[in-house]
């Protein structure tokens, strides 16, 4: 019922979104998994879809999704709130919890590193699988437990990232190191996330177009758990390498696909990701005119 | 459980406290004249573009298509602040100011690619660095207020 609810929201809000009369063109990342260090611009709003296929040796298929809504606060902190569920086929579709993700820009200018700071809090259940992230021993048999059963562990969890992007020659290249806590009596546990991309042309064409290579951009990108702080390494962990494409339409619509692979026997053998987002801009002063009243 | 609940109440608290001084910022912004006789904070910070940035040539300079595509950059990425023809807006300064005319290509750049992260501007350097310098183009070709020199831009 819950996710019942939750879809038909999401959804509501997410068609809405062509209804807003002020749509940017977004130049988004491909990436699904790693973070560059670019924000979202202040006051405009990112209504975002994800959507993961992932094969399950030994048990049933599944589908993942979630909606993102992200919001500029300010030039230097951009705050998201992620709706989370999943469908294992032949087994059960449920609503997996939530996310709220904060990242923070410290320094004021460019530098050939660029660091971010990234908290987030985790309030979900033991059936999430949308595979946001590799951490700790995270492996592929983890995912067998059936639905009924993993939706009853209650997981509130703390993530920490170290974001560290740079921008050479029009390419983007980022690495991101993650800790994160169960905040019962858990140990830390790790993982990382790596990624490269590139717009397809580095030069805006002089006509309006959609089909522009300066609207595609390529990429790669490369994930997984580095275990916990008494068991630190890659043993038991798995991995995933997925080539990324994005496409930014000039309509403020953004398309992303990547097909991702496991790099070792711990590792689902293959991920199909896609997404779809909107970017809504001057978001927040629509928000403040409705609150205050038009003058 | 308590612990839970005070982080959700303090990050809640933060984030509106954040959210409304956006806002704030944004209404008082409104107000503001776009083009008077006391400079921009904005304006000001193109004098902080070091010496090596504003030496810069723009390698687009003599590209004729580089100020059409500037054109377009500009209604996709800029007027939203700035203003649908860069006289200013809600939240960024105009760019026909005498100020901008007389930046050198270089310090529109540098301010391209820097942003003025505290002021509200983002970075830009999400932009390759020929659409940065395409958007250069546009802007030093725009005229003063006062004439109309200029195609305006196209909106997304």
């Amino acid at each position: 019922m819950l996710l019942r609810k939750s879809l038909i929201a999401g959804s509501l809000i997410f068609f809405s979104a062509g209804s807003f009369p002020l749509i940017a063109q977004a130049q988004e990342s491909p990436y699904f998994v790693a973070y560059d260090h670019y924000l979202e611009e202040p006051g405009n709003l990112e209504i975002e879809y994800f959507s993961t296929y992932g094969t399950q040796r030994g048990g049933n298929d599944f589908h993942s999704f979630w909606t993102e809504f992200e919001y500029g606060a300010t030039a230097w902190w951009t705050t998201e709130l992620y709706l989370d569920g999943q469908t294992t086929f032949g087994d059960s579709t449920i609503f997996t919890g939530l996310r709220w993700e904060n990242r923070v820009r410290p320094l004021k200018q460019e530098h050939f590193i660029n660091p971010i700071l990234y908290v987030e809090y985790e309030h979900k259940n033991g059936a999430d699988k949308i595979l946001k992230e590799g951490e700790g021993h995270d492996v592929e048999a983890d995912f067998l437990t059936p639905n009924a059963v993993a939706r009853q562990e209650r997981i509130n969890e703390l993530e920490l990232r170290l974001i560290l992007s740079s921008t050479f020659k029009g390419w983007n290249f980022t690495q991101n190191t993650l800790a994160a806590k169960d905040l019962s009596n858990s140990p830390w546990e790790f993982g990382y996330a790596l990624g490269a991309s590139r717009p397809l042309a580095l030069k805006a064409s002089a006509k309006r177009c959609t089909f522009c290579r300066q609207n595609f951009i390529g990429g790669v990108e490369m994930y997984g758990g580095l275990g916990y702080r008494h068991h630190f390494g890659l043993h038991d962990t798995s991995h995933y390498a997925a080539p990324v494409l994005g496409w930014n339409l000039p309509s403020g619509w953004t398309l992303r696909i990547s097909p991702g692979f496991g790099l070792n026997d711990n590792s689902h053998q293959f991920l199909l990701r896609w997404g779809v987002s909107r970017e809504i801009s001057g978001f927040g002063t629509m928000v403040g005119r409705l609150l205050r009243g038009r003058r | 459980m308590k612990i839970r609940a005070a982080s959700l109440h303090l990050g809640t608290l933060l984030f509106a406290s954040s959210f409304f001084s956006t806002v704030e910022g944004q209404q008082r912004g409104k107000s503001a004249p776009p083009q008077s006789s006391k400079p921009e904070p904005v304006y000001a910070e193109i004098g902080k573009a070091p010496e090596r940035a504003r030496a810069r040539r723009n390698p687009l300079e003599k590209d004729p298509e580089a100020v059409a595509a500037g054109r377009i950059l500009f209604g996709q990425r800029c007027a939203e602040c700035h203003g649908d023809s860069a006289e200013g807006g809600k939240k960024g300064p105009s760019l026909r100011a005498v100020e901008i005319r007389n930046a050198e290509p270089g310090a529109i750049f540098w301010i391209l690619t820097n942003g003025v992260v505290r002021k509200g501007m983002p970075v830009w350097s999400k932009l390759p660095e020929p659409q940065r310098w395409q958007l250069v183009s546009f802007i030093k070709s725009l005229g003063t207020a006062s004439t109309n020199d200029d195609k305006g831009v196209l909106r997304p």
